[in-house]
Parts: C-alpha cells; sequence; structure tokens
C-alpha cells in the first residue's frame, strides 16, 4: 500500500535559519531519503520549490481564472512530498516522524493512496 | 424441545452474549480483517447458536463454537455474494477454509485478540472522541443510544463518529495488533487516557443523567482490570487503582440535594472499603514494579488519603512528596497548584498562597476557577476577607458546573455573614 507524506513547514521559520542549520537539515533529509531507496519504500516524490513560485487555477463562470499563490493561505507551506510503500499506517507514521523539518516547526500529513483495483 | 428448553437455551445464550460477545468480536475481526463483516458474522453466529445449541446442547467451548461459526457465516456470506461478482470469489479463497469448525482456538490468542482489539480503538491516530466512542462500542459492547445518552451527544453523531474511524481504519490501515516493545510506552499511553477520560466523565460530571454516567465509570474499571490482565504494565495497574481509590468516595462527594463536598467534610464511613482495599493493594503493586509513572503517582497520593482515619491525621508531609516526584514526572500548572494546596496544609495557608500566586503571576491558570478558589479559601483561612471575597467571585465567574456554582455562591454568603 502507498502513502504520500506532504510535508508542510513555515517557510519564514525556514528562511530565518542559518546556512549551516539548513545545510545539516538537508543532509539529514538526504540520509532520510537514501534510507528509503535502500529498503525499497520510496515509489516518488520530490521537493518543491516555495510557494512564491505557485499558481492556483480555479474555475469562475466556465472560465479558468489564474491567482497568485499557494491553494490555501495557511501557516505552514506544502514545502515537498514524498511517495512511500509500507503495510500499514504505523509504518508510514515512522517514517513520516523522521523527517527532519519536523523540528523547525511543520506537519507532515501521511495520506494513503487510493489505488485502482485491477 | 420443550418450550422451556428452548427458553432456557435463549436465556444462556444471552448471558454468553453478554460475557463473551466483545471477545468472539475481537477474535473475528483478526479472522475476517474487516468491523463490518466480523459485527455481522457475529451475529449471525449467535443466531445459529440458538438454533443448533437447542437440538445438540451446549458444546464444551462456547466462545470457541462462536468464532468458528462466525467465521464459516462470513465465509458462506462472501461465497454467495461471489455468484454475483467473480471478482469476490478470489477473497473467499483468501481466508482458510480447510479449518474444521470443531478446532477450537487457544484461549491465549482471544486474549490477544482482545488486546488489539483495545490497541486499534485506542490507535492515536484516531480523534479522541472517536477512539472513546469506538472503544465504549467495539470493546464494552455499549449501544449507540447508550453512549450519545452518555455523552449528552445525539445517536446519529456518535453513528457517524463510529463508522468514520471504521473507514479511516480501513482506509488508512491502522494495524490490528499490539505495538511492538519499542512503540508499546507511547501506544499504551493513548490506551489509558481513554480509559481515564471515561472514568472522569462518569465521575465528575454532575450534570445529565447520573445513572448512565455513573455506568461509564463502571466500564473504565472493567476496562482497567481487562488492560491489567492483559498487560500488566505498571501504570495500567496505577491507573486502575487511582479510578479505585477515586471511585471509592462516589456516596460521600455529594449531599442528597446533589450539592459537592470536600474531602476534608467527608462522611469517611461512606467510603468504599472494598474498593479502597483493592486500590492500595494495586498501588503498592505498582510501586515495587519501581517503574512507577504520572497514574502510579495520583494513586499513592489518593491512598494516603485514603489511609487516614480524619483529615486532620492526613500525612501532608508524605503527599507533598509525592507531588514533587509527580512534578518531575510530569509537570503541570494544575499538578503545581494541588501541590500548592498540600503544602498549605503542611506549612499553613501563608505558604499555599504564595505559591498559587507565583502560578497565577506566570499567566497559568488564570481562567481555572479552581485556582481562584483554593486561592480564596487559603486566604479566608489567614483572615484576608477582601482577598477572598474577590477570589470566590472570580472563580464564580469562571465555574460552569452547577454544583460548583452553588458550592462557590455557598462560600461567599459564608464570608458576607
Amino acid at each position: 500500500m502507498q502513502y504520500m507524506l506532504m510535508c508542510c513547514f513555515k517557510e519564514d521559520l525556514w528562511e530565518a535559519l542559518s546556512d549551516e542549520k539548513k545545510a545539516g537539515i538537508m543532509k539529514d533529509y538526504r540520509e532520510v531519503i537514501q534510507g528509503l531507496i535502500k529498503s525499497g519504500q520510496l515509489r516518488g516524490g520530490s521537493q518543491l520549490h516555495p510557494t512564491s513560485s505557485a499558481t492556483t487555477v480555479r474555475m469562475t463562470n466556465g472560465k479558468a481564472v489564474f491567482t497568485d499563490g499557494p491553494f490555501a493561505e495557511t501557516k505552514e507551506q506544502l514545502g515537498g512530498y514524498h511517495l512511500v510503500e509500507c503495510g500499514n499506517l504505523d509504518e508510514a507514521i515512522a517514517i513520516a516522524s523522521r523527517i527532519p523539518t519536523l523540528p523547525v516547526g511543520g506537519a507532515v500529513e501521511v495520506r494513503p493512496v487510493a489505488m485502482q483495483e485491477s | 424441545m420443550t418450550h422451556d428448553g428452548m427458553e432456557q437455551i435463549r436465556s444462556k445464550v444471552d448471558a454468553i452474549y453478554r460475557s463473551d460477545s466483545r471477545r468472539v468480536l475481537a477474535t473475528l475481526i483478526r479472522l475476517l480483517g474487516d468491523f463490518e463483516s466480523a459485527e455481522e458474522a457475529l451475529h449471525e453466529a449467535f443466531t445459529a447458536a440458538v438454533e443448533q445449541w437447542s437440538r445438540d446442547g451446549i458444546p464444551a467451548n462456547p466462545v470457541a463454537w462462536l468464532i468458528s461459526a462466525g467465521r464459516f457465516k462470513a465465509i458462506d456470506g462472501m461465497r454467495r455474494r461471489a455468484r454475483f461478482d467473480a471478482s469476490v470469489a478470489e477473497m473467499a479463497s483468501h481466508y482458510d477454509v480447510e479449518t474444521p469448525a470443531s478446532e477450537e482456538p487457544e484461549d491465549e490468542s482471544i486474549d490477544d485478540d482482545r488486546l488489539r482489539l483495545i490497541f486499534t480503538c485506542c490507535h492515536p491516530a484516531l480523534r479522541a472522541e472517536a477512539q472513546m466512542a469506538l472503544t465504549l462500542r467495539e470493546v464494552c459492547g455499549l449501544t449507540t443510544e447508550e453512549i450519545g445518552r452518555a455523552f449528552l451527544i445525539s445517536t446519529p453523531t456518535v453513528a457517524q463518529r463510529i463508522v468514520r474511524a471504521k473507514a479511516k481504519i480501513r482506509d488508512a490501515r491502522i494495524p490490528y495488533q499490539v505495538p511492538s516493545p519499542s512503540d508499546l510506552p507511547e501506544r499504551l499511553d493513548s490506551v489509558l487516557r481513554v480509559v481515564y477520560l471515561l472514568f472522569n466523565e462518569g465521575y465528575s460530571a454532575s450534570s445529565g443523567m447520573a445513572v448512565t454516567r455513573h455506568d461509564l465509570s463502571g466500564e473504565a474499571i472493567r476496562l482497567g482490570r481487562l488492560v491489567i490482565e492483559l498487560l500488566p504494565d505498571p501504570e495500567a495497574i496505577g491507573l486502575l487503582a487511582l479510578m479505585l481509590l477515586q471511585e471509592s468516595r462516589r456516596a460521600a462527594r455529594t449531599s442528597p440535594s446533589g450539592d459537592l463536598i470536600l474531602l476534608e467534610h467527608q462522611d469517611r464511613s461512606l467510603w468504599n472499603r472494598g474498593h479502597i482495599a483493592e486500590g492500595l493493594a494495586l498501588v503498592r503493586r505498582a510501586l515495587s514494579s519501581r517503574r512507577i509513572g504520572p497514574y502510579g503517582l495520583q494513586a499513592a497520593i489518593a491512598a494516603v488519603h485514603a489511609e487516614a482515619p480524619t483529615p486532620a491525621a492526613t500525612d501532608w508531609s508524605q503527599i507533598v512528596g509525592l507531588y514533587d516526584v509527580l512534578m518531575r514526572a510530569d509537570p503541570s500548572p494544575v499538578v503545581e497548584l494541588n501541590r500548592a494546596v498540600a503544602v498549605a496544609m503542611r506549612d499553613g495557608p501563608g505558604a499555599g498562597v504564595n505559591v498559587i500566586d507565583s502560578i497565577l503571576a506566570r499567566g497559568e491558570l488564570v481562567e481555572y476557577h479552581l485556582a481562584h478558589s483554593a486561592r480564596a479559601e487559603l486566604c479566608r483561612r489567614l483572615g484576608r476577607m477582601t482577598e477572598a471575597r474577590a477570589s470566590y467571585e472570580r472563580a464564580l465567574a469562571l465555574a460552569r458546573q452547577e454544583p460548583e456554582r452553588r458550592f462557590i455562591e455557598r462560600r461567599l454568603n459564608e464570608l458576607s455573614s
């Protein structure tokens, strides 16, 4: 079963960190990802550019309308996502708890991926 | 079979339903991998039991019989549906159908299944209110209506919480298992929290339907017993002790008119000696493990109160000492407040007021009525009447439960006279 780990964090808090601190976190991040690749659990995922690069498309009166910025204005922004293969929710939660940006504030939403039954 | 014989079997089956249906359900969930099918199978198994036991007599191990019957009913049902939907046929073949109905599952695995059920219902990925509703429904076997009455919420709301929780267990694949030893402390925490919340709902709520709520405390104690029977963890033992010691005072806590009576004014002859004896023995057991935690410490404090023949004879130094340890194990402003009251009893009201004032000065508990009423009471004892009145008025403005409001109003009237 696949789970999507949506990593949300506070962009302003992240930006406020020293370069050294950021590099340390990114190093830890690479280790987590390498571990998931080795265990064969990683199915995909990527870091996203900051929300300043986001464009949101909505439909108004049958016409697509673009707005500058993310879908939801919240304190936490979606910074990246990982698709992992796990037997159950507890395994997915265990991986989510190791996401190194968690200590700098933020959250990881864990959602099972609905697979098309063949 | 005569009509009377049939009635006899029916009442036997009813009794087995009351005592054992949850054990059967717990195992069927493991075997069928799904709450819905397991519940359906459970009811079919009990229906089949009335019929077959009237004919053949009650089997030696009714629980094992019911599990086998439930499992076969479920597989039968899948096969029947499979005729209409070929894709389900594969699912039916998935379950091991070779086991004959006479084979008896080991009782040990049935007990493990009950523990699995408790941990699944109290999984931390479910909301607290969903954990509670699900535990009462699946582990305790309360009906949706009974749960709604107990929490003063509508039956559809309870039903929706339970349906949602079950859907999450299925869709997100919350595992049906006892956590591994490394995860156990954290996961046991949520089980114990649900049990204690349940207990408090039945113990401290003085509004609503008193009888149903009293039942909730009873259910919590029953669950507490079940948990330590299955998993004798010191904190679980401590929690059961704490609940029994608190429950022992139930009859003495309120006057016939429903007014609150503080610990120091309670008629101690009304305390339930059976509960106290059992609670004290459990506290000793928890303490001897040397892995005592917040529940065990609170139970130990309750035990010191329970052992005192009169309020004056209470060993306040020991209580302050236990609060000191509790402050290290599980610090919170509420624990600090309770400790302040114990300090006042040991060192005089002035010492207690100082501690409470320092908590309030930090901006903590300023909205908590008990902090102000405790301060008011200590000021009254010191003869600082203006301060006492101001604190009682603040407490009255914050108190929400009717008996508590009446209690504070009475105190204010006493100050004026």
